[in-house]
């Protein structure tokens, strides 16, 4: 393979680092408050606000069940306004934050929802607001789950960013369909695949280390 | 005008009112007339869970509430704590009404209340120190002060050494350790028990329970035991309540209950723990067709248990009576004697004993006829 096409890859390659890591980033730190509020605002619960927590999975259900690819083009105006343009991987990383930020918040919500509801009700008969009862008590506790949702969620991302190409945002799934299908260069789609399996398995064993690592209820059996 | 006035306004926060909140009170923990109903929601049915509930708990005392699920014990321990408020009456602990209080006042009062868990609760993912430490973390403590604590409640529950274990590393009743140690850490003037035994074998209950009567001894904390055991009541407790369907169908001292139980239920926990205290051999022969001998129990209490109640119940009934079997208990710091007699001469001479024996105030039932 030429160095240029060499060159390609590596430079697709940062462009699907710096979208993937930006929009899951930008999407936890929307997704994760969105979700532990998701698990905690049923009737009854630790933020008790039943409306409020329909509306919201409402909301994340519709987006959820929004295409990817739709809501990329959907959401231009919307792209333009925040990223001042609606072409290239700056501008690809709106859709790809709003895409992720419902999925990292339901698995984040599953993750929360693992945590026994008894040391919600211990925390409580100490005096704990609600606010040290998220940060002392859920997360901590969930952490190994929220690790794993994580690592799901940038493979999820991994996958997403294949179809910014659709919108000029480059990156590997871009590379890989310009040149690999429209270009018949099959050794660029084989160079492009074993590059995302790479990622993939980086990420995957990266967050299962860490995901174990602080999971003491396994740790010492 | 004003002087008037103001009289008339201080009226309402009368003597009474002084009398309930007054720090003469012996009573850490006061149910006046509470009821509490769980409203309908979507499809699940109002839940009565406790009606008429009026009792107290003496200060640095250790007192069971004993009841079978769904009798409301948990509901009541959960009104202690301000976890739930009481529907109609009020909750006083520590002469401060609780089911009155939100937000950060109830907050504080929940500091001076402990609670210990049937499945201890602890953090899988932090050590025995740091989860003692949570509720000193949530208080407010510096770093210092919560690590001399830690330490001293380590020592305390006599775990010293499992410092730096998480609970997967801990067996059961350690586990209860550092549950009873976070509960002690802000020096609470009341302990909570919600079935903190349940889960652990016979010896560690045991074991569980003496560290909560030394901590009792020596702190002077207030123990309220919820429980679903008798046994549990009747190795710790000194008082105890009755809860069935959300009522208190009987209260008081725990060896007076043992003797003279009225209720079904409670007589049905005593028989738990009792058993039928006879002896297999003399259990299979027992029959219910009148002759032979009348095989009556009796149970007896205080020093030196009935050791001349057979000799005078012979003497001044005029019978042979013979002692089948004898068992003696300590319950709620009194030795309660079970004895099993059998009466010869048929029902006339059986009657006549059971007349002499209520006369005395001994708690007597006939058993069957053994031939």
């Amino acid at each position: 393979m030429s160095p240029e096409l060499i060159n390609l890859i590596i430079q697709a390659t940062g462009e699907s680092l710096y979208m993937v890591g930006i929009a899951a980033l930008l999407g936890t730190a929307f997704g994760l408050p969105l979700g532990v509020f998701l698990a905690t605002s049923r009737n009854g619960e630790l933020f008790s606000a039943p409306l409020i927590n329909r509306v919201l999975g409402i909301i994340v259900n519709a987006t959820r069940s929004t295409p990817f690819i739709i809501l990329v083009v959907a959401i231009i105006p919307f792209t333009r306004l925040i990223a001042g343009t609606s072409i290239g991987s700056t501008a690809a990383i709106v859709p790809l934050v709003i895409a992720a930020t419902p999925f990292i918040a339901r698995l984040v919500e599953a993750a929360i929802r693992e945590v026994d509801g008894g040391l919600i009700e211990t925390a409580s008969s100490f005096g704990a607001l609600p606010i040290q009862i998220v940060f002392k008590v859920l997360i901590p506790e969930a952490l190994p789950g929220l690790l794993l949702a994580l690592t799901l969620a940038v493979v999820s991302l991994l996958g997403y960013s294949a179809m910014v190409g659709a919108v000029g945002g480059g990156g590997l799934g871009d590379l890989g369909i310009r040149y690999g299908y429209q270009r018949f260069m099959p050794e660029m789609m084989l160079a492009v695949v074993v590059v995302l399996i790479a990622l993939v398995q980086l990420v995957q064993s990266a967050g299962e280390y860490l995901a174990r690592r602080v999971n003491r209820r396994l740790r010492h059996r | 005008m004003n002087a008037h006035q103001s009289l008339m306004i201080a009226q309402p926060i009368g003597p009474e009112e002084v009398r309930s909140y007054g720090p003469q009170s012996d009573a850490m923990v006061r149910f006046e007339r509470i009821s509490k109903i769980y409203p309908a929601y979507r499809d699940k049915p109002e839940v009565l869970a406790l009606q008429g509930i009026d009792f107290e708990i003496a200060r640095g005392s250790i007192t069971g509430v004993i009841g079978r699920s769904g009798a409301g014990k948990s509901s009541l321990v959960r009104l202690i704590n301000g976890l739930e408020k009481p529907t109609t009456g009020r909750v006083v602990v520590d002469n401060s009404d609780i089911s009155a209080l939100t937000g950060r006042d109830l907050r504080l009062a929940q500091r001076s209340i402990g609670m210990i868990f049937q499945h201890f609760n602890l953090l899988s993912s932090r050590t025995a120190a740091d989860n003692i430490a949570l509720p000193l973390e949530i208080a407010g403590w510096s770093k210092a002060d919560i690590r001399t604590r830690v330490s001293e409640l380590l020592s305390l529950v006599g775990i010293a050494d499992k410092h730096d274990r998480y609970p997967s590393e801990l067996s059961g009743g350690q586990k209860q350790r550092v549950g009873i140690a976070r509960a002690l850490a802000t020096r609470p003037s009341v302990l909570l028990s919600d079935e903190a035994t349940s889960a652990l074998d016979p010896q560690t209950t045991r074991a569980i329970l003496d560290l909560l009567a030394n901590i009792n001894r020596e702190l002077g904390v207030t123990i309220v035991l919820i429980t679903h055991e008798m046994s549990v009541v009747r190795q710790l407790a000194k008082e105890v309540v009755v809860l069935d369907a959300g009522h208190v169908v009987e209260s008081g001292h725990v060896a007076d209950i043992f003797t003279h139980p009225k209720h079904p239920i409670t007589q049905s926990f005593i028989a738990e723990v009792t058993g039928d205290s006879l002896p297999v051999s003399l259990a299979s022969r027992l029959v219910q067709e009148p002759g032979g001998q009348t095989v009556i129990r009796l149970q007896v209490r205080g020093a030196g248990v009935g050791d001349t109640l057979i000799a005078r119940l012979a003497r001044e009934v005029g019978l042979d009576v013979s002692l089948l079997s004898a068992r003696i208990d300590e319950i709620g710091g009194q030795h309660v004697g079970t004895l099993v007699l059998g009466i010869p001469g048929g029902e006339i001479v059986a009657t006549r004993s059971m007349a002499w024996l209520s006369q005395h105030q001994v708690s007597a039932e006939r058993l069957g006829y053994v031939a």
